[in-house]
């Protein structure tokens, strides 16, 4: 699960972290608000208001700028406020922005790269730093690897001040920064430990004009697994940035996924469900999602799942790829059945099954009379739907 | 021949009085998985329908001195299945197979740290992962045992209904499988490709070995290096995921390219330079396996 800036800044506030005085703004008014106090607080006249989306890039797309005086501010505020914001992250789409943050101005002296984030390689929670702050971090690791400094951390003992040191005078800092640093890292680490993270980014981590290190910006990523331990986080979610397909699927336990094609998919097991996506796009298709039933789906989770596909309006053709282990095929059939009786079929649809009940399964299909497609194996049914996608969608629809 | 489980294989089931538990366990212990025992905190002498026979414990210490387990699954849910890997290696198990989908990131790497250090002789495999199954003898986990067949292909995959597709091909070709082993999705586990190839490249009973990848991290890569230096028996492999686009995790918390690393197109190149035949469809896989043999 991601958070946003604001949000990701105030769990740093509660773990020590140093941050810039700021204010987070759920509308312009609020924003417009936000200003005179700032400045206030802050006792200097710039700030900075800053997109609050989940998505990075938001300088290069425009969501963030710097104003030296209240009516920039005001200027800043109601330019950025509501824009559809494009940024390398984002899709052409983009995203509009419905949340700012309005921070203060900070003279800086340089940037750094902060990381936490699982080495899977390791088995080990990994503190990644570079001096190449503010830029785009895969691109210095693609291009310069020796500019990347690693820490690996001890499952149980977590952060050890010697590595911060090392961290430190390797990225050039001074020995009373290295210090602040160390402190910095050590609540850093915990928080990442005590808040179950996935990953977090400071990027950049700046040193001040005056000698002080803030944690300038703030992405954290929490461990979907852990949630439950964390009650308090759920409040965080924002709806309004994840596709509302997607979060439909989450409440049944399903694993979904929209794409930008046009062929429907219901699979059970990720693995399964990917090379079902590579064989459609094998045979000239295109999937139009990944969706993972899971093993253990009831008729009222195949229902929902089906439902979900058929909502998309550029579906032109579904392909319901079954391997039964635990999951029934009598079961994937019953679901598919109820679903079309309640939402119709407009589309052509190839159904293969296979494993665990498979003659029962294709023939509650057989007997319910349904305008359907049986396919021998994974192949024909996709060179079945590929074709019969391009169809009915027309070639309006292809690439 | 086989790897990890076999005849000699004495099966606990951790989480056996829970629903998923109980019904695998039954089916397990149908296919001729030798099941002495469950093991359930507080449930001690409880009989689960249509395991009658199987008795509960407590502890997995107490299923290893009263019943002589020697492997376990489990069925925990996730916030305490970590900590039911632990129990089952301090009780001197030797295989521990985890089936838990979900288990906080967290938990794994210091289980698997405390493993590592402590019970190094304990092989865990997965979690989040179909289990392990020597055809005829040995069903460890949820997978279907009527696609398998005894025979001399060694298969391991990161992926579970995309193991059974490959086992439904190659028993349709008529080539039997030594030992399936389902290693798992999640990013932090106990068998990786590595030491399952070295299993195998051991294993008289193993003639080939195929080998199901996926996108993310770097594992297939590193089998590929190892297949290159080490492994003299042929390999074929497939990988999912090759139209999966980047930054979206699918459904596997392993299954994520992240930074434009660990793509299907690098991780083809990689198993081809090391001699390894990589079907192009999955539809193909058992094909492209008879033909490396």
């Amino acid at each position: 699960m991601k958070i946003h800036e604001y949000q990701a800044k105030e769990l740093f506030k509660k773990f020590a972290i140093p941050v810039p005085i700021g204010e987070p703004a759920l509308s312009i008014d609020d924003a417009l608000g936000a200003v005179p106090r700032v400045q206030r607080q802050s006792g200097g006249d710039i700030v900075v208001v800053k997109a609050q989306i989940h998505a990075g890039g938001r300088g290069k797309g425009g969501g963030v700028k710097v104003c030296k005086t209240r009516d920039d501010a005001e200027k800043a505020i109601r330019s950025i406020f509501g824009m559809q914001l494009v940024t390398a992250q984002t899709g052409p789409e983009g995203k509009k922005v419905q949340r700012l943050l309005v921070e203060q101005g900070l003279d800086i002296a340089k940037e750094f790269y902060f990381a936490i984030t699982l080495d899977r390689a390791a088995g080990r929670v990994t503190i990644m730093a570079s001096s190449e702050g503010g830029m785009d971090i895969e691109e210095v690791a693609a291009k310069h690897p020796e500019k990347i400094h690693r820490e690996a951390l001890h499952p149980a003992l977590g952060f050890q001040d010697y590595q911060g040191r090392r961290l430190g005078f390797r990225l050039g800092l001074g020995g009373k920064q290295v210090a602040e640093l160390t402190g910095m890292l050590a609540h850093l680490c915990r928080m990442y430990d005590e808040m179950d993270c996935a990953l977090v980014e400071v990027n950049p981590l700046v040193l001040l004009k005056d000698g002080h290190l803030v944690a300038l910006d703030a992405k954290l990523t929490f461990d979907d697994n852990a949630l439950e331990r964390h009650p308090e986080l759920r409040d965080w979610r924002d709806p309004s940035e994840e596709d509302p397909a997607e979060t439909e699927a989450k409440r049944f336990d399903l694993s979904y996924i929209k794409l930008d094609g046009n062929i429907g998919c219901m699979v059970n097991g990720a693995g399964l469900a990917m090379s079902t996506m590579d064989i459609i796009q094998h045979y000239g298709g295109r999937p139009a999602n990944f969706l993972d039933v899971g093993g253990g789906a009831t008729t009222e989770k195949v229902t929902a799942a089906f439902k979900i596909i058929t909502r998309d309006p550029a579906v032109k053709g579904i392909f319901v790829n079954i391997f039964g282990g635990i999951m029934k095929c009598d079961t994937i059939a019953n679901g598919v059945i109820a679903a079309v009786k309640e939402v119709g079929l407009k589309v052509p649809l190839v159904v293969r099954l296979e494993g665990t009940n498979v003659e029962l399964g294709k023939k509650l299909l057989e007997d319910s009379g349904l305008n359907l497609y049986a396919a021998a194996d994974m192949a024909d049914g996709a060179r079945q739907i590929a074709a019969l996608a391009e169809l009915a969608g027309g070639k309006a629809a292809k690439r | 021949m086989s790897v990890l489980c076999g005849k000699d294989t004495r099966l606990v089931v951790q989480g056996m009085t829970g629903k998923t538990g109980a019904f695998h366990a039954r089916q397990m212990l149908e296919y001729g998985t030798a099941l002495v025992a469950g093991v359930t905190p507080g449930r001690r002498g409880v009989k689960v329908e249509g395991l009658e026979k199987v008795p509960v414990f407590d502890t997995c210490e107490e299923a290893v001195r009263e019943a002589g387990a020697n492997a376990t699954v489990i069925y925990v849910p996730p916030p305490f299945a970590a900590d039911s890997i632990l129990e089952a290696a301090a009780a001197g198990i030797r295989l521990i197979v985890a089936i838990t989908e979900g288990i906080p990131t967290r938990d794994m790497v210091r289980a698997k740290a405390l493993l590592n250090s402590d019970y190094p002789d304990a092989v865990l495999v997965g979690p989040n992962c179909p289990g392990v199954i020597t055809p005829g003898e040995c069903k460890i986990g949820i997978m279907p045992g009527y696609i398998h067949k005894p025979g001399d292909i060694g298969v391991v995959s990161r992926s579970g209904t995309l193991t059974y597709e490959v086992v439904h091909q190659l028993t349709g070709l008529g080539l039997g499988q030594s030992t399936a082993i389902g290693i798992g999705g999640d990013p932090v586990k106990g068998l990786d490709f590595i030491e399952c190839l070295a299993l195998f490249q051991r294993d008289p009973g193993t003639r080939a070995i195929m080998m199901i990848g996926e996108i993310g991290g770097s594992s297939e890569e590193e089998a590929a290096t190892y297949v290159k230096e080490k492994v003299t028996k042929p390999v074929a492999a497939f990988i999912a995921g090759q139209t999966a686009p980047p930054g979206k995790r699918m459904g596997h918390a392993g299954a994520i390219i992240a930074g434009g690393k660990g793509t299907a197109s690098e991780k083809i190149a990689a198993l081809r330079a090391a001699g390894i035949a990589v079907a192009k469809t999955p539809a193909e896989m058992g094909a492209t396996l008879k033909s490396v043999l």
